[in-house]
């Protein structure tokens, strides 16, 4: 899933401080999962916008809807009946969420309420790591299945480096080596030999270095 | 500000702190009439969102009663309540409200005196802390609105 994580309220308080009626934005799909932007989370953060307001004295009008998922024109259509009775909208999904809001209502500010992080997985409730980068190659085919580009600290691709001390990658103790747990996984396979393969230089092309990536199905399309 | 009396909610826990506070009666223990009690199946089943709102309605205090650790009906509801509470309280920090207005006590349904002593505490501590900022500027934007 994607992951994200509310942002301070200071900065959403900012954004929103010209306005009195806005428009919170929830979204049933990743950030449900992370807790960070599902229907709980519009309403936890709708009243205490509103109350950070009061407290100045001030009204907010916070209109709420969860979408079944904001980065789909088809869901962010749900929104018209509602746009024109707010002043600016604020989205707690992702990037892609956000944006997609931002490109069907030109005429309205759009703010983002988190922070979007990365494509992780849960490791045990309330805990989400980063398990994928999207590089556009994928690679889990030849490391057991435990990604080096997203897990190693350096994406390296031919073993650890010299700071894997004890299973554990030098930037913090709490992190693994990716490496690490690669060999023990090729171990466990009993495809040890994998490991010994060369892997050329990876080309990045595929990833983000190549520009913004677009998937075009012609058969969808 | 002399006048002032604050209300309190506490949500209390069907199987310990709600047979406390009945507890507190049998023993003639008083406790102040602004506590407000909210029974629940579990503290467990107290979501952020029900003391956001008693919040945002003009509560000045709220608190959520428990039982002991280990003693949970449902094994771990208690815990995660005040987990609950310890995230709702930086939340409440964030906002201006102020943390100390909210709090996970644990008790025992036996333990009427420390229900009435919980109440009078709290409630005194409430007092001392003044009304709800976010009721406080409602009140001025009624004013506003008036004048």
């Amino acid at each position: 899933m994607i992951t994200a994580e509310r942002k301070p309220l200071d900065e959403i308080i900012d954004y929103i401080k010209p306005f009195s009626r806005i428009l919170l934005v929830g979204c049933n799909e990743c950030v449900t999962v992370c807790a960070a932007g599902g229907r709980k989370e519009v309403g936890l953060l709708s009243s205490a916008l509103q109350m950070a307001f009061m407290k100045e004295g001030k009204v907010l009008d916070v209109k709420e809807l969860t979408l079944e998922r904001q980065c789909d024109p088809e869901y962010v259509e749900e929104l018209v009946p509602l746009i024109d009775q707010v002043d600016a909208v604020v989205s707690m999904a992702c990037g892609c969420g956000v944006q997609e809001v931002a490109k069907r209502f030109k005429e309205k500010p759009v703010f983002p309420a988190v922070n979007t992080k990365f494509m992780g997985a849960s490791e045990r409730q309330g805990v989400w790591a980063e398990r994928c980068q999207g590089c556009g190659d994928c690679v889990l085919g030849m490391t057991g299945g435990i990604c080096p580009v997203a897990r190693c600290s350096k994406r390296l691709l031919n073993g650890p480096c010299g700071g894997s001390s004890n299973g554990k990658c030098e930037i913090n103790p709490e992190v693994d080596c990716a490496w690490q747990l690669i060999w023990d996984r090729l171990k466990s396979l009993g495809i040890e030999k994998t490991y010994e393969e060369i892997v050329p230089a990876k080309d990045w092309r595929t990833s983000r270095d190549g520009g913004p990536r677009k998937i075009i199905r012609e058969d969808l399309a | 500000m002399d006048t002032f009396e604050p209300v309190i909610v506490a949500f209390c826990c069907h199987y310990c702190a709600y047979t406390a506070a009945d507890m507190a009666g049998t023993m003639r223990y008083s406790y102040p009439p602004n506590v407000y009690i909210i029974r629940v199946p579990c503290s467990g089943k107290v979501d952020a969102l029900h003391i956001m709102k008693a919040f945002q309605k003009g509560a000045d205090g709220v608190y959520v009663a428990g039982c002991l650790e280990g003693d949970c009906h449902f094994k771990t509801g208690n815990i995660k309540a005040a987990h609950m509470v310890a995230y709702l309280k930086g939340l409440l920090d964030e906002i201006g409200i102020g943390a100390e207005r909210l709090e996970m006590f644990t008790m025992s349904a036996g333990m009427g005196e420390r229900f009435a002593r919980i109440a009078t505490d709290f409630t005194e501590r409430i007092r001392k802390l003044g009304p709800n900022p976010a009721k406080a500027g409602s009140d001025k934007t009624d004013k506003v609105a008036v004048g």
